[in-house]
């Protein structure tokens, strides 16, 4: 059974100025004072999540809120394994598959149907397993000869279309949704809403970060919406989207007392 | 279900994260190693890749440390006085090892930096991308290789006992190579002008190291060749090729090194393994 348990879990990113990813000028600071070496000591942290609590079960749909820096694709990424927890408890049972910018991760010089073998062996796939899907995949991108030319050869949407049709062809317990996966024209669009709502069908838990609010009304039942890192509310999807759209535009009477 | 808000302050100073994580630490060494299948397929891709758009596909890098090793072995050899019998096959050896371990070094500066589209993207093991790099290096060699089959079937070159030690002397080199790999990769994602010393003292290396000359020559200063690391582990694989054991001292040396440089590395990968991510 697929779950997830994050208690007071926390992200700290350094951010490193220019000064700080030298080596020589932090050995400077190291050993002088002066005005360079006082840049390279001090390391501003961004805490990108801060003592973040949740539960999810089977059945999950949650949509993941928040304004552009509000922590969404780094609470996606720590529950996708990318990012370790600076602190905090964090158990997840059950395989996780995570969409993020479908674009990142492919080798430009290789052909698409490379790429495809490519991705499906860093997902841990045998030769045969791949084998099994290649051709589901190649279809569905429906890019035909294309498959053949290396992938810098592609338009935007080509790419994405590969990129889509990749992640999507494996069935996870958990879900994980970045923006910025709808894809391609309108008869591919199409398409991939059927995809997608399969693979949401079969997950058990789906987590989606969208700004588009059509897209997280049609996938999500549940809604978390994060603020400055800080889980801020978490309720029924249509109660958390008002209130996060009365927060960002609304009325001076904001119904902040539940 | 009922709607929370939480507006609690959350502006406090987080909690100081766990500086020393070596369980992670092992454990991503331990996950990495167990996807050999995977790193053993992209390894092959990686060389693939690179010789894609020209005829002779990785053979291009054969035929081109051919043209080197001919070129330079023959002009040294009257510069040095040697006779051609010996010194073809010990500078083919020479350059070909030496191309195995500039090689680690340098692509060692990019394993993670390179990786980043892959790293922010998908769970691997951090180990992962080492075990890539320095297999595909590996296959590299066995490729450069074919040029000192080539020499010795043309010029008489031993073979006894002792080219048997290459095996050991490989998996030693493979060692070192990979915890360099995996230190050098996260020193230079950290700080990036790093690369650029990395490269001098390659190129400062490849003079320093009996490649071109041999270590012989230099009689009272022999210090210089005992105290330079790269002439240990190009000799450990060159004079068993040759057809003579390695010395004590260059076995001890590597080994020393692998044991040394693996420990430093796993705790320096323990402190900040969890922090290349953020800085890729």
């Amino acid at each position: 059974m697929a779950s997830i348990s994050m208690r007071k879990v926390s992200v700290q990113f350094p951010l490193l100025s220019g000064a700080q990813r030298s080596l020589k000028n932090s050995v400077l600071a190291a050993t002088t004072g002066g005005r360079i070496a006082r840049d390279a000591r001090e390391q501003p942290v961004i805490s990108a999540l801060n003592d973040i609590d949740l539960e999810l079960r089977v059945g999950d749909r949650v949509a993941v809120c928040g304004h552009n820096g509000s922590g969404k694709s780094t609470l996606l990424r720590v529950l996708a394994g990318i990012y370790e927890p600076a602190g905090g408890v964090l158990d997840i049972r059950g395989s996780v598959g995570a969409i993020f910018d479908p674009a990142l991760g492919m080798d430009p010089e290789a052909s698409g149907m490379e790429n495809i073998v490519l991705r499906l062996r860093l997902m841990g796939f045998s030769r045969r397993q791949i084998d099994e899907r290649i051709d589901e995949i190649a279809g569905f991108t429906g890019l035909g000869p294309f498959l053949h030319m290396p992938v810098r050869t592609y338009s935007a949407g080509m790419g994405a279309r590969l990129a889509f049709a990749i992640s999507t062809s494996v069935m996870p317990d958990i879900l994980i949704l970045d923006e910025g996966i709808g894809a391609g024209d309108a008869s591919f669009f199409e398409q991939a809403n059927a995809r997608l709502r399969r693979l949401v069908d079969a997950a058990g838990i789906l987590l989606l970060a969208s700004h588009s609010f059509e897209l997280l009304r049609q996938f999500c039942t549940r809604a978390i919406l994060l603020e400055h890192g800080a889980l801020i509310a978490s309720g029924p999807l249509e109660e958390v989207l008002s209130f996060y759209h009365e927060r960002t535009h609304g009325p001076s009477a904001v119904r902040r007392a539940a | 279900m009922s709607i929370t808000f939480d507006n609690a302050d959350h502006s406090a100073a987080p909690a100081r994260p766990p500086a020393w994580r070596p369980a992670s630490a092992a454990r991503d060494i331990a996950r990495g190693a167990a996807l050999w299948r995977t790193w053993l397929a992209l390894g092959w891709h990686d060389v693939r890749q690179r010789y894609k758009r020209s005829v002779l596909g990785p053979l291009w890098i054969t035929l081109s440390m051919g043209i080197t090793v001919a070129a330079l072995g023959l002009l040294y050899a009257r510069l040095f006085a040697q006779p051609i019998d010996a010194y073809l096959p010990f500078v083919a050896l020479g350059f070909i090892v030496w191309a195995l371990v500039s090689g680690v070094l340098l692509d060692a500066c990019a394993v993670f930096v390179a990786a980043e589209g892959y790293i922010r993207q998908i769970a691997l093991p951090l180990s992962f991308y080492v075990y890539r790099m320095v297999w595909r290096h590996f296959i590299v060699f066995a490729h450069n290789l074919l040029i000192f089959v080539v020499v010795a079937f043309v010029l008489p070159v031993q073979i006894n006992g002792a080219t048997l030690l290459v095996l050991p002397a490989l998996l030693l080199l493979a060692a070192n190579a990979l915890w360099v790999g995996l230190m050098v990769g996260m020193v230079c994602t950290r700080y990036r002008d790093v690369p650029q010393i990395v490269t001098s003292v390659v190129q400062v290396a490849f003079f320093l190291t009996p490649i071109v000359w041999q270590p012989g020559q230099l009689v009272r200063e022999s210090w210089v060749v005992d105290i330079n690391p790269f002439f240990h582990l190009v000799e450990l694989v060159r004079a068993p090729l040759l057809g003579a054991a390695p010395s004590a001292m260059n076995w001890s040396v590597a080994a020393l090194m692998a044991v040394a440089g693996s420990a430093c590395t796993f705790l320096l990968f323990a402190r900040y393994r969890y922090r290349i991510v953020y800085w890729v």
